[in-house]
C-alpha cells in the first residue's frame, strides 16, 4: 500500500481495521485500530504489542485520547468526506496543544486539493483515495509558497516576514 | 486603501495557477462534479440557471478607480456588459464561461483583486460600514481590522471546510451601518470605561430560513486579541457545529442549541489556550494595517463655497437629489455622494460596463479615485467637495445614475431571484419592476421618506427580507410564484426581525399591497415618524386589516 509521507511516496505495511467489535480478538500484525476498540482492550493491547496505532474521526474529541498519546506511533484522522473539516482542528490540537510527535495520517476521502491544508494542520502522512493519482497529489504541497496565518507547520507567516516600518 | 506587497501578490497569483489547474483537471474528467464543486465555490464560482456565476471579492466594499475599470473590462470581455453589486459589497458576473474563469482571475490579480472565499463553507469577505473613515460618529476606522481579518482568514488551513459559510462584519461607528447583528460574528469597535478602544463581540446572528439576531459573548475585547478570539470561536464552531443537516449547520443554530452563555464559556475556554500565542497582534501589525487607511489631503477652502446652496435654491431636481443622495462628511465642505443603482428601469444593483468606467472617471475627478460598494447595492464616492456637486450631478444624469431615491421605497434591496439563481422559488427583479411602475411619483416617494424594502426570491434570504421595514419573500405554491410580506424589520442598532403580515399574496398584487400598507402609514403617522416608527407604535393589526379586509 502506498502512502505519502514527508512529501514522498513510500510503501507502508500498516493495515487499517475499519470494522471490529470490542469483543473481537486482537488482530495480528501492524494494524491501525479504531480508538474505541483500543480503549476497550487497553490493558491487553499494552501487554501484547509494542507499537500502537489508532484511528479516530471528527466525532471523537481530541481531549479523550490526549492522555494516551505516548502509546501511539500513528494516529490516523478520518475524513469520511473531504467536506468534513473537523479533523483539521483535531490535527492542530494534537500537534500544538498536546505536542503529539508521532505520525498523523489522513485517511478516508483524502484528495489532492486538500493536502496543502492538511499538511499545514500538522498531518504528515496521507493515504490518498485509491482511485486518485498519488503522484499528481504530491503537487498540492506546492500550491502556495507563502501563508498569512500560523498553524501547526513551522513555516514563517507573512506578517512575521514583513518589515514593518 | 490597502496596497498589496509581494506576499499578497504572490498568494493571488498562485491562486490563479491553482484554479487554472483545478479547472483543467475538471474539464479532463479527473475531478468529479462533486469534488470540483467546493473548489470552484471557494473561488466564488456557482453553476447557475443559465451559466456560471462568478462572485468577485471587494474587501469591505472598497474599490480604486483602477479596480472598477477592471470590473468594467471583465463585464465587457467575458460577460454581457454588466455586473451586479451584491448585499455583501461584492460584485457578481452572471454569464462567464467556465473555461474563461482562470483568465478572469488572472486579470483581477493584476489589480490586486480575486474571488477567494466568496462562496463555499469557509470564511467569506469581511464586510463593513460604507462610510468608514468619513462619518462623524466613528469611534475608529474599522477597515484596518477588516484587512487584518481578511489576511488571517485567507486560505486558513483549519477553517476551509467548516460546517457552513461564515460571515464577519466590523462596525466602527455608533450607528451600525454594517448590519453586524445579522452576521456569524459581528464586531463593534467600542470604548470601555477607561476610554480604551476594543471590540464588543456578537455571534450567531444571521438570516436565511432560521433568522437570529446576534448574541453578545464579550463586552470588551482588547484589540491585540482580535485574531485569537475569532480563532477560538471558529474552532469551537468547526468542531461542534452540526454537519448532518445543511439547514442547521450555521453557527447560529449551535449558539442557540447550547445557549448563549454556554457557547461563550466554550469560546473563552478555548481562547485561554491560545490568547497569548502567535495570534496575539503586535502593535506594529495594527499600525501597519492602519497606515493604509489614512485620510486624503482635504482642501481647507472647501467650506468657503457658496455656489452649492445657490444651486439648491434654483434647481428643484438637484435639491431633491441632495436631500436623498448625500451623506454628511466629518470634514466641513465635503460630502459623500451615493450613486443610486436603483433607476426604475434596471435590476437593482446592476451597473453596465459603461457606467462603471464612467463612475471610475468621476471618482478620479472628484473623490480621490475611491469608490465604495454599499450593502444596499449602491455605490459611494466618499470624498466630494460641495463645490463639485452640481457638476457631478449633471454628469451622473447623463448615464442614468442620478436617481434621487436613496433610502426611499424604490431603493430596494433585491437578490437575483428566479431570473438567474438556481435556488430561487420566485422572481425578485420583476417585482422590483412592478413596484417601480406603481410608485413613479417622486413627490410621493419623498413624502413617504425612509423606507427599506428588501426582497429575496427564496428563504435563503440573500435579499435580507427579514430586516426590511417591508420584507418580501418569494415562495412557490404549487408551481406559482407567491410573496410573503413581513413588516418592521431592521438591521441597524435596533436590529429586529420583521413580523409576518399574513398569507402570501399573488405576484400581480405585490405593489398594490405595498400601496395599502403605505395608505395606513400616511393616515396614522405622527409628524416626522418613519414608516418603521409608526409600525412599532401601532403594531401590525391596522396594516393587516387594510390589506386582507378587502380581499
Amino acid at each position: 500500500m502506498q502512502v505519502i509521507k514527508d512529501k514522498s511516496i513510500i510503501n507502508d505495511e500498516w493495515s487499517l481495521i475499519r470494522n471490529i467489535e470490542n469483543s473481537d480478538p486482537i488482530p495480528d500484525g501492524d494494524v491501525i485500530l479504531p480508538f474505541l476498540f483500543w480503549e476497550a482492550n487497553r490493558e491487553k493491547l499494552i501487554n501484547s504489542k509494542d507499537k500502537h496505532a489508532i484511528w479516530v474521526d471528527g466525532s471523537i474529541e481530541t481531549e479523550s485520547i490526549a492522555n494516551d498519546l505516548k502509546y501511539f506511533i500513528i494516529i490516523a484522522l478520518d475524513f469520511p468526506t473531504f467536506k468534513d473539516g473537523r479533523s483539521y482542528s483535531h490535527a492542530r490540537l494534537l500537534r500544538e496543544r498536546y505536542k503529539y510527535e508521532g505520525e498523523l495520517r489522513a485517511i478516508g476521502d483524502v484528495l489532492q486539493d486538500q493536502l496543502f491544508f492538511m499538511k499545514r494542520c500538522g498531518i504528515d502522512s496521507f493515504k490518498v483515495r485509491d482511485d486518485k493519482n498519488i503522484e499528481e497529489a504530491l503537487k498540492s504541497f506546492k500550491d502556495f509558497s507563502v501563508r498569512y496565518q500560523a498553524a501547526a507547520d513551522d513555516d514563517a507567516t507573512i506578517s512575521s516576514q514583513r518589515k514593518f516600518k | 486603501m490597502y496596497k498589496y506587497d509581494n506576499y499578497d501578490q504572490t498568494i493571488v497569483n498562485e491562486r490563479v495557477e491553482q484554479f487554472r489547474d483545478q479547472t483543467r483537471r475538471y474539464l479532463a474528467g479527473d475531478l468529479s462534479d462533486d469534488e470540483f464543486r467546493p473548489l470552484r465555490l471557494m473561488n466564488g464560482l456557482y453553476i447557475q440557471r443559465h451559466a456560471p456565476m462568478l462572485r468577485v471579492a471587494i474587501p469591505y466594499g472598497l474599490l480604486s478607480s483602477k479596480q472598477l475599470r477592471m470590473l468594467a473590462h471583465i463585464s465587457r470581455k467575458y460577460d454581457k456588459g454588466y455586473g451586479h453589486f451584491s448585499t455583501r459589497q461584492n460584485i457578481q458576473f452572471n454569464w462567464p464561461a467556465l473555461e474563461t474563469v482562470p483568465d478572469i482571475l488572472a486579470d483581477l490579480a493584476t489589480v490586486e483583486m480575486h474571488a477567494i472565499q466568496t462562496s463555499g463553507n469557509c470564511i467569506r469577505n469581511t464586510t463593513s460600514d460604507q462610510f468608514a473613515g468619513i462619518s462623524k460618529d466613528e469611534i475608529e476606522d474599522p477597515r484596518p481590522y477588516c484587512e487584518i481579518i481578511r489576511q488571517w482568514s485567507t486560505f486558513h488551513p483549519e477553517f476551509s471546510f467548516l460546517p457552513r459559510k461564515f460571515k464577519i462584519a466590523v462596525s466602527g461607528s455608533k450607528g451600525d451601518r454594517a448590519a453586524a447583528m445579522v452576521h456569524d460574528i459581528g464586531l463593534y469597535l467600542v470604548n470601555n470605561e477607561k476610554g480604551e478602544v476594543g471590540f464588543k463581540v456578537f455571534v450567531g446572528g444571521g438570516l436565511g430560513r432560521t433568522p437570529y439576531i446576534g448574541k453578545c459573548i464579550r463586552d470588551f475585547l482588547e484589540k491585540k486579541y482580535l485574531l485569537s478570539y475569532i480563532e477560538a470561536i471558529l474552532r469551537v464552531y468547526n468542531r461542534f457545529g452540526r454537519r448532518d443537516n445543511i439547514y442547521k449547520a450555521r453557527i447560529k443554530i449551535l449558539v442557540n442549541d447550547v445557549g448563549q452563555e454556554e457557547f461563550g464559556k466554550q469560546v473563552e475556554k478555548e481562547w485561554l489556550h491560545i490568547k497569548e500565542g502567535v495570534l496575539k497582534l503586535d502593535q506594529k501589525e495594527i499600525d501597519y494595517a492602519k497606515s493604509f487607511f489614512t485620510s486624503p489631503t482635504y482642501s481647507k477652502d472647501a467650506v468657503d463655497d457658496t455656489s452649492y446652496n445657490e444651486a439648491k435654491k434654483s434647481n428643484k431636481s438637484f435639491l431633491n437629489w441632495t436631500t436623498r443622495n448625500l451623506y454628511s462628511h466629518k470634514i466641513p465642505g465635503y460630502t459623500a455622494v451615493i450613486i443610486s443603482l436603483k433607476a426604475p428601469d434596471i435590476a437593482p444593483g446592476d451597473a453596465t460596463d459603461e457606467q462603471m468606467d464612467f463612475i471610475a472617471e468621476l471618482s478620479d475627478l472628484y473623490s480621490f479615485g475611491e469608490i465604495i460598494v454599499t450593502h444596499d447595492q449602491n455605490l459611494v464616492l466618499p470624498n466630494v467637495k460641495q463645490v463639485d456637486l452640481f457638476l457631478l450631478w449633471e454628469k451622473l444624469k447623463t448615464k442614468n445614475l442620478a436617481t434621487s431615491n436613496i433610502g426611499l421605497l424604490t431603493d430596494m434591496i433585491c437578490c437575483p431571484g428566479l431570473d438567474f439563481c438556481s435556488l430561487a422559488n420566485a422572481g425578485s427583479i420583476p417585482i422590483a419592476k412592478q413596484i417601480n411602475e406603481k410608485f413613479d411619483n417622486l413627490d410621493y416617494l419623498h413624502d413617504i421618506g425612509d423606507l427599506k424594502i428588501k426582497m429575496s426570491g427564496c428563504m435563503n434570504a440573500c435579499g435580507h427580507h427579514h430586516v426590511g421595514h417591508i420584507g418580501i419573500l418569494g415562495v412557490d405554491k404549487k408551481g406559482e410564484e407567491f410573496y410573503q410580506l413581513t413588516l418592521g424589520g431592521s438591521s441597524e442598532n435596533d436590529a429586529t426581525l420583521g413580523d409576518r403580515l399574513g398569507p402570501a399574496i399573488a405576484k400581480t398584487d405585490v405593489a398594490d399591497v405595498i400601496g395599502k400598507l403605505l395608505d395606513v402609514y400616511v393616515k396614522l403617522r405622527e409628524e416626522d415618524e418613519r414608516f418603521l416608527d409608526t409600525y412599532r407604535r401601532i403594531g401590525i393589526t391596522p396594516f393587516k386589516e387594510n390589506v386582507y379586509a378587502s380581499n
